[in-house]
């Protein structure tokens, strides 16, 4: 077990980023011109309300015990509360996790699900027209403007075909399913594009290396060779790329929610800035720093569980 | 891994320019194309990009109008010709400054390392926690939006990748051969660094900036589409989209053809990436 002993000390590393988040995003909201607390509370703050909110953050604190405030309310599980939703932002960001996990996760499924038999129709069909016409997928899929490949979806799928809702989120599992296969799909394009790439060059190494040469002198038929011994190998790499490019995915989801109407986190943060709605802009981005920092982590396990050789 | 040139290697590429790269003879076609629409628009438009003619809403591509024309009867095909300016503007600056403060940051901290050097990482790190797109879009929810907002926010959040690459490559260039001769000449640190290593080590970065293009293209077309860049009545590719997408059943053209355009460009920038990194030996 030696080789997970990092998983004692990793989390360690972790801290001074989750605090220096907590910093950023601390400075970002005190940036904004004018009186805090007027600004936190929006147009039509009561004297009374501003009151309170200078004393629950210290308003007349120097900055750096203003910020020790920030933290004590953050490990009381208060961000501060929402103009438009008149609760703590916590309390709003937490009904709106599940639509986006259910966008980024579908976006993922779908996306490998394209990318892994690409990628190997292309390595195994190197040079002939299959994999330039592969090869050409993954140079092009990087290049669509995510909102725009989303409409041109709803128009075949929703206008032409007329199979798949144009917008919104559905009630219970199934409809709920229905209505996000569009958004999952626009995400996984650009992404399975990447994989794609990614995967090719993984599995052209693969099917290079000794131990494919050892498996296919026993006589093992080319199936077994590619399921046992290139797809496995070629993977760990697609999870880091995965974990690295998370960052992009939860980007691109917020584009994403506001093409499809999907009540995530994405659009929450987009009504947020136009609203003026500070504290749910604040949330909602050390939200999506700290998820990004938390998968990265957990990448960086799921490669030493899977792949033996790795020691970090 | 990047292949090392001497600073004076650099003229002799002129010769062979565009020789036999496929990849950096469709992509400079495709941007410089881009770039002559974008200058000549005022005279090439058939129609003015923000005109609202009653009398001619949501037609159909035809001879008068090839794209068609929008709910407001403003030409869409003149529009498109316009926002090349706009959105050649975007993959401009919002890759320009970046470029320019990560080079300097990332050479300051690649040469005098200590201190300096472990503060930057560190900063890196945490805002590499941040997804790129949620932070730009925090930045210009403080500052409001708008393009200033956009390109402010583009320089805050954009430079680390600059920066990253050029210290990776001053880390090792500042001990090479020319750079401890320069040293042991006495030259200065600005010397040192202005004149030999950052030469050298901006290469990586200039094809980078190419495929950065395509990203800042398509990051400053997604804020505009959210309505939080470009604002309209301004002829742009995303905001474009956007205004286009309630008539999605009736009239495509509005949406489509502004979308085609950034593809375009955004092809066209990633192969000069690709065949500018291929021409000058650097692989990203």
């Amino acid at each position: 077990m030696h080789r997970y002993r990092f998983v004692l000390y990793r989390p360690l590393q972790l801290i001074p980023v989750l605090f220096g988040i907590s910093v950023i995003t601390f400075v970002l909201v005190r940036s904004i011109p004018g009186d805090p607390a007027r600004v936190l509370l929006g147009p039509r703050s009561t004297p009374d309300a501003i009151a309170r909110i200078r004393a629950q953050f210290g308003l007349d604190e120097p900055l750096w015990v203003q910020y020790l405030y920030f933290l004590k309310n953050l490990f009381h599980g208060e961000m501060g509360k929402s103009i438009l939703y008149k609760i703590d932002v916590l309390k709003v960001l937490t009904t709106r996790i599940e639509p986006t996990l259910v966008l980024v996760f579908g976006a993922v499924l779908i996306a490998l699900l394209l990318a892994v038999p690409l990628a190997a129709l292309s390595a195994r069909y190197k040079g002939r027209l299959a994999d330039h016409l592969v090869r050409l997928f993954s140079t092009a899929g990087l290049g669509f403007p995510p909102f725009w490949l989303g409409i041109m979806l709803i128009i075949l799928f929703s206008v032409v075909l007329d199979v798949l809702p144009t917008s919104g989120y559905g009630r219970d599992f199934g409809d709920k399913l229905h209505h996000m296969i569009l958004p999952c799909l626009t995400m996984a394009l650009p992404l399975a594009a990447v994989l794609t790439r990614n995967l090719r060059a993984a599995m052209l190494a693969e099917l290079a290396s000794d131990q494919v040469v050892a498996v296919r002198a026993r006589g093992l038929p080319e199936t077994i060779v590619f399921w046992r011994h290139v797809l496995p190998n070629s993977l760990v790499p697609a999870i880091n790329l995965l974990a690295v490019n998370i960052g992009w995915l939860i980007g691109g989801s917020v584009v994403i929610e506001s093409v499809f109407a999907v009540p995530g986190m994405g659009q929450l943060l987009v009504r947020g800035i136009f609203t003026r709605d500070y504290m749910v802009v604040q949330g909602v981005a050390m939200v999506f720093a700290c998820a990004s920092v938390l998968i990265n982590f957990l990448a960086d396990i799921l490669t030493v569980a899977v792949d033996p050789r790795v020691r970090l | 891994m990047l292949l090392v040139r001497s600073s004076h290697a650099r003229f002799g590429w002129r010769l062979r320019l565009l020789g036999g790269n496929a990849a950096l003879t469709i992509g400079a076609l495709i941007v410089l194309g881009w770039l002559v629409v974008a200058l000549t628009a005022p005279l090439i438009a058939p129609y003015d990009p923000i005109f609202q003619d009653a009398t001619a809403r949501l037609q159909s591509p035809g001879w008068l109008h090839p794209f068609g024309t929008d709910n407001f009867g403003r030409d869409v095909f003149a529009r498109v010709l316009w926002g090349a300016r706009i959105d050649l503007q975007i993959s401009f600056l919002g890759v320009i400054f970046p470029f320019m403060i990560g080079a300097s940051v990332g050479a300051i901290a690649g040469y005098f390392g200590g201190v300096v050097d472990m503060l930057l990482m560190r900063i890196i790190d945490i805002v590499l926690a941040f997804p790129f797109l949620v932070l730009m879009l925090a930045i210009i929810a403080i500052l409001g939006p708008g393009l200033s907002s956009f390109y402010i926010a583009m320089a805050l959040v954009g430079w680390i990748s600059y920066a990253r690459l050029v210290r990776s490559q001053v880390l090792v260039l500042k001990h090479a051969d020319f750079a401890v001769a320069a040293r042991s000449l006495g030259f200065g640190h600005m010397r040192i660094m202005g004149r030999h290593l950052l030469p050298n080590a901006i290469l990586g970065s200039v094809v980078f900036s190419m495929s950065d293009a395509v990203l800042v293209l398509l990051n400053g077309a997604a804020i505009s589409y959210l309505g939080l860049g470009v604002q309209p009545p301004v002829a742009e590719w995303g905001i474009m989209v956007a205004e286009g997408q309630g008539f999605i059943t009736t009239a495509w053209w509005i949406t489509a053809f502004p979308g085609i355009a950034i593809v375009s460009l955004a092809m066209g920038f990633s192969f000069l990436a690709d065949g500018l990194g291929e021409w000058l030996g650097v692989r990203e």
